[in-house]
């Protein structure tokens, strides 16, 4: 259980939820959230949007019935959460670009903090948020596109490492955009499958990979792109 | 001294709190979590004799005070069970469960005799890895097999009988609420020497995503678990153990200690704990926890006292 700091709508439909506590936790890890202890059954799985040494914070899109209930928790409130899950990203090397799009712009910010020398591309199909938070932690590029393709605008050449977060249409074009560009960079996809237990247990968060099922839970959220198989 | 000990076939568990098959793999991920040797059992993750990959596409949603799953089976098969799980699971001290599926009556055969001769071959080495099977002929996530073995009553008796002649482990068989008659079918397993039913697994069920306007799972139907089916599975547990002597394993959306005590009420021998595991990961000792204390605030001293009262 933990206690709600804080929960703001900044944006339509997506929140920002803060939670009190000492937590632990690596760039492109997750948490399982659920907002009451009886009701949603099962957590939802969150990334870690920042971490400070007395509070934990959350960017959610509300989807659906777990997130709604998790949109409605006021500053004192209780929530269920366990974590820190996943591998979190790999190292990162060289020159980096991570590529986010809606609510997968979510892991980059706890991760630009460990990496602020890495150009950012944020990509909307609305409303922008969050950017002026990424700029002011950012040293490399910001680089933001609204209601277009946020990957048109990244060279994959010019990097070492790319990690992109978002729909899965993104990760697909991510994946055919590296073959494409001649596969020198090492690229990441993280992805956000539907998860019931968060620790590598109970498969239904299966990833279909070239070399068979993996785990998205405990085997990744974070892939190599050319190792996923996309529908 | 509260005494939460269990018999089944001569074999001897802690309490009655064993994790259910496909909710708990096969024990490692949750065995770094909490001292999984407290519990009485665990079945591990269905196996069978070849490798699954299991279904395509989306695999979970929740439901009113419950889940649907389509995992589908995805499991490493029965040879790399006994290669790289079954050292571990030699060093564990609960009732080790192994979970057989099949797609055809000659493969659960020969997977039920590969984990006999397995056992054998440890046992003379004065070691054990697995102490019962429990025959799965009751998922519903499998087109070819699983389920389909677990709706009509002497189909079942086939596969029951063939797999009791392959092994001298205890057998369970874990029994489907799509049966067409749960209870005939828990009298046949009486008839063909298994020696123990446990009931029950999913129930197929369905949603429908209305805007793609398709069903949100590729195998069509999934399978309900969770507290939503909780009073079904009780009455369905009730009635097996007026029908037949063979020790039940009770199991439907059990979610608090409460629970467990109601199914024992209904005659359940142990019971097993599925879903609920993933809404808390320290499920079983909670529950270990919340029994005792029940037990202690009834004076109740062993489960003998209520079991079958009803």
């Amino acid at each position: 259980m933990a206690i709600v700091l804080a929960n703001e709508e900044i944006s339509p439909g997506v929140l920002k939820l803060s939670v009190q506590g000492r937590f632990t936790g690596k760039m492109g890890q997750f948490y399982m959230l659920r907002a009451g202890e009886r009701y949603p059954l099962l957590s939802r799985p969150i990334s870690i949007f920042d971490l400070e040494e007395d509070r934990l914070d959350f960017l959610i899109q509300v989807a659906g019935e777990g997130t709604t209930r998790l949109s409605e928790l006021k500053p004192g409130d209780r929530l269920t959460l366990d974590g820190p899950f996943g591998n979190g990203f790999p190292p990162l090397v060289g020159r980096i670009a991570f590529v986010g799009g809606g609510i997968g712009i979510a892991p980059f910010y706890y991760a630009l903090r460990k990496a602020p020398q890495a150009d950012v591309y944020l990509g909307f199909s609305r409303e922008p948020y969050m950017v002026e938070e990424f700029r002011a932690l950012a040293c490399g590029n910001v680089t933001v596109d609204v209601g277009g393709s946020i990957l048109e605008k990244v060279d994959f050449r010019k990097y070492d490492t790319v990690i992109a977060c978002g729909p899965q249409p993104m990760l697909h074009a991510v994946q055919r955009k590296q073959e494409e560009s001649g596969g020198q960079a090492n690229v990441y996809v993280s992805l956000e499958n539907r998860m019931a237990c968060g620790i590598g247990a109970c498969l239904v968060c299966s990833v279909k990979c070239r070399d068979g099922r993996k785990k998205a839970c405990a085997d990744g959220p974070v892939f190599l792109a050319e190792e996923v198989v996309f529908a | 001294m509260t005494d939460l000990s269990c018999q089944i076939a001569g074999v001897s568990f802690k309490n009655p709190i064993v994790m259910a098959s496909g909710t708990f793999g096969f024990g490692k991920e949750y065995g770094a979590i909490y001292d999984i040797n407290q519990l009485g059992g665990l079945s591990g993750k269905g196996l069978t004799l070849h490798p699954k990959a299991g279904n395509e596409g989306v695999r979970v949603a929740e439901t009113a005070s419950g889940m649907l799953n389509s995992v589908g089976l995805e499991n490493p098969g029965i040879h790399a069970f006994l290669r790289e799980e079954c050292p571990r699971w030699e060093q564990l001290d609960l009732v080790r469960i192994v979970n057989l599926g099949g797609n055809t009556i000659e493969e659960y055969v020969e997977g039920a005799r590969l984990i006999d001769e397995d056992a054998a071959w440890r046992r003379r080495e004065g070691r054990t890895a697995v102490d019962m099977i429990e025959l799965n002929i009751s998922c519903p996530n499998v087109k070819a097999g699983g389920m389909a073995y677990g709706i009509k009553t002497e189909i079942a008796r086939q596969v029951v009988r063939e797999v009791r002649a392959a092994t001298t482990l205890p057998l369970i068989v874990k029994l489907s609420p799509n049966a067409e008659d749960i209870v005939g079918m828990a009298v046949m397993c009486q008839e063909e020497q298994a020696d123990g039913v446990s009931l029950i697994n999913t129930f197929s069920a369905m949603k429908i995503d209305i805007s793609k306007r398709r069903s949100v799972f590729e195998n069509l139907y999934a399978g309900l678990s969770g507290p939503a089916i909780k009073p079904i599975a009780l009455r369905m547990v009730h009635q097996v153990c007026q029908a037949v002597t063979l020790p039940v394993m009770g199991m439907g959306g059990i979610s608090s200690a409460e629970d467990v005590v109601e199914f024992i009420m209904a005659g359940a021998a142990v019971v097993q704990v599925g879903t609920h595991n993933f809404v808390h990961l320290r499920a079983g000792e909670q529950l270990i926890a919340g029994l005792t204390a029940w037990m202690q605030a009834e004076g109740v001293q062993t489960l003998d006292e209520i079991r079958g009262i009803l």
